[in-house]
């Protein structure tokens, strides 16, 4: 069994964390990412912007192990090879995706959804015979809290709100401590108050890990205040500040189309 | 609600509270003491008295509820709809039978020490895969170990190319109906059509004695308790919990580190250990084993038994197998012709009324007779209150 990595507690800063280098996916011809070269330094908080089938949700994809590069080396702290591994040896180095949509076990209670996310021997002996600890509900009962779903513990999964849900994942995914946090539109359908407490929970997870947030929401996105990478049919087209992205033409045109380019132009 | 953490308590109370547990002790001295008891000890012309063929009866009934048990396990808590369970019930059978069969001694038709089949056939000796089932230990290990480990090649196989839904339940369904056919060839050396049967005696004992049968009955009850107590461990359970999360979501399973291979794997090899030894009590109450066993209908019927019971309940398993099989014995004794008719009407009267199976039906009636009941006490003191009112004023 594959597990995290110390060799990330070693990065100095400005090192990187994830490094993706020349990498292609293509389906059939179509380049969903196209010879993309893209580092995350450890320790960042990055939010990765582009319009619909930029190839945002590609390059979450081939971090996580979901698509394998058709071409190219995605590379993990010093010099592990991504893309040689499978989905859940990759989550089990230190690396944790939530998706687009919410996802959690709708059947299992709050508090079984991220016990089953506890860091941990995953094989199966080990949990036909696994026993929470004191210390592994303290460390639940801290996640609950964090999330602000404490008074729902007992709750069906399937029964929590849209965003108590997205909540629930992210908790699920602090629960399995990672290195590299990888976050699919954290707060897709929520309220401005939901998407708000979201922001603030992002950033206190990024306090002691990298963490790449892929959003549609410019406020939101804004109120991170972190390095913004703007993605265009599968390249990258400018990285830089919220206001330096927002100010290039180049962004604006693959926004708004040409003509209103002209026009602020 | 406070739920007291489940995995803080011993593992006798994480598997039930001590009234289920009451319970579950209750039935089983039911079926394994009571119901001999009223076929020994209870003179015939009692009411109580139940026949040599009620026990026997009720005897292949139990193997089917062990076998359902496997079923649930892997339909209903891991949602794997496997439509062959039949192979590893018939596998287990099949080695049970041929032990069977070797014990026949020369009180076959031809008085020979060969099988009647063989001798039939002309064969001069046993094949070379046969005379290790003289020993009554190496059939019951191999009535476990054939079916497990014929499961974990094709099971390693099926999930590690992620074939899964509705393409699994194909390739099993697909997977008895080939083994049926292979089955019924002479040359494989197992009864071809006729299978294995005309069975004397079982580790000494007379099969056509009915205290032979009860301890058959007996073996079979226990077997079922040790499962069910064995399949509840493991629901409860980590591992029951990645199963179900498995069931309910194999992406964020995946995302979450785990390998769903090895739990797909353990669930199926564990269910067709558990049909495995259904299959080889099954066979000696019978008296036997030949291909239709593993007619692919005969598999559906297990999933049907865990939908009409209850799917991801284990006691839904068992209350269907039961259920189920008496109403087939029943009409097929009443009303010859009509099983398939009810079989269908059955099933479908499940899925559309009763989704989660005979088990909800109490909690379904309750939650019914609340809605109704509270109506009087709550519209009463609104009246009283009222004309109260009316009066001081």
């Amino acid at each position: 069994m594959i597990r995290p990595l110390d060799e990330v507690d070693k990065l100095t800063p400005h090192e990187s964390i994830i490094q993706l280098e020349g990498c292609t996916v293509s389906f059939d011809g179509f380049k969903a990412m196209n010879n993309l070269t893209f580092f995350i330094e450890v320790g960042e908080l990055r939010v990765v912007i582009g319009p619909n089938g930029a190839g945002k949700t590609t390059l979450i994809d081939v971090i996580s192990g979901k698509v394998k590069p058709t071409d190219g080396r995605v590379i993990f702290a010093h010099d592990t090879d991504l893309s040689r591994l499978r989905d859940y040896e990759i989550s089990n180095l230190g690396i944790g995706r939530k998706f687009q949509t919410p996802t959690t076990f709708e059947k299992h209670t709050v508090r079984e959804n991220l016990e089953l996310s506890l860091k941990g021997n995953r094989g199966v002996w080990s949990t036909l015979f696994s026993k929470l600890g004191p210390k592994d509900r303290e460390k639940i009962d801290a996640t609950l809290e964090r999330v602000g779903l404490q008074d729902r513990a007992g709750w069906k999964a399937g029964l929590l709100s849209h965003g108590q849900k997205q909540w629930l994942e992210i908790g699920m995914l602090i629960m399995q401590d990672p290195k590299l946090l990888l976050l699919d539109e954290p707060v897709a359908g929520m309220s401005d108050e939901e998407t708000a407490k979201t922001g603030e929970l992002i950033r206190s997870i990024a306090k002691d890990r990298s963490v790449m947030v892929v959003e549609h929401d410019m406020e939101f996105v804004r109120g991170l205040n972190s390095k913004v990478t703007v993605l265009h049919e599968g390249g990258i087209l400018c990285e830089g500040s919220m206001d330096k992205v927002q100010n290039d033409p180049r962004v604006i045109e693959v926004y708004l189309g040409r003509d209103s380019a002209k026009e602020t132009a | 609600m406070q739920t007291p953490d489940p995995s803080t308590l011993p593992l006798w109370r994480r598997l039930h509270t001590p009234t289920q547990w009451i319970v579950v002790a209750a039935l089983a001295f039911l079926v394994i003491v009571v119901v001999p008891l009223l076929n020994s000890a209870v003179p015939p012309s009692s009411p109580f008295h139940l026949s040599d063929f009620q026990v026997t009866l009720f005897g292949k009934y139990l193997t089917y509820a062990i076998l359902a048990l496997g079923m649930d396990l892997l339909w209903g808590y891991t949602g794997i709809l496997s439509l062959g369970q039949g192979v590893f019930f018939a596998l287990g059978g099949y080695c049970m039978g041929m032990y069977l069969m070797l014990h026949i001694g020369l009180e076959g038709q031809y008085h020979n020490e060969l099988p009647d089949f063989m001798v039939f056939l002309n064969w001069p000796k046993l094949p070379w895969y046969w005379p290790p089932f003289r020993s009554f230990g190496f059939a019951s290990l191999a009535a476990v170990g054939v079916p497990t480990l014929f499961a974990a090649g094709f099971g390693f196989l099926a999930f590690r190319s992620r074939i899964r839904g509705v393409y699994l339940s194909i390739i099993t369904q697909a997977l008895t109906y080939a083994l049926m056919l292979l089955f019924f060839l002479n040359e494989l050396g197992l009864g071809g059509n006729n299978g294995l049967t005309d069975y004397k005696t079982i580790a000494g004992y007379r099969l056509k004695e009915m205290s032979t049968l009860r301890g058959l009955y007996v073996a079979s009850g226990i077997v079922l308790l040790l499962s069910y107590i064995a399949c509840r461990w493991i629901t409860r359970s980590k591992l029951g919990r990645v199963l179900e999360a498995i069931r309910d979501g194999e992406n964020r399973v995946r995302f979450s580190g785990y390998s769903p291979v090895g739990f797909k794997l353990f669930v199926f090899v564990a269910a067709a250990g558990i049909a495995g030894i259904a299959g080889a009590l099954y066979v000696p109450q019978v008296g036997i084993i030949n291909p239709s066993r593993l007619d692919p209908a005969e598999s559906i019927e297990v999933a049907i038994w865990v939908a009409v019971g209850g799917r991801g309940t284990l006691v839904g398993a068992v209350l269907g197998s039961l259920v189920v099989n008496g109403l087939k014995s029943w009409l097929t004794n009443k009303y010859p012709g009509s099983w398939l008719y009810v079989l269908g009407a059955v099933f479908v009267g499940v899925v559309m009324l009763l989704p989660d199976g005979l088990v909800s039906l109490p909690r379904r009636l309750w939650a019914g007779w609340k809605k109704l009941a509270p109506r009087a006490p709550m519209y009463l003191p609104t009246v009283t209150v009222a004309k109260e009112k009316e009066q001081s004023a």
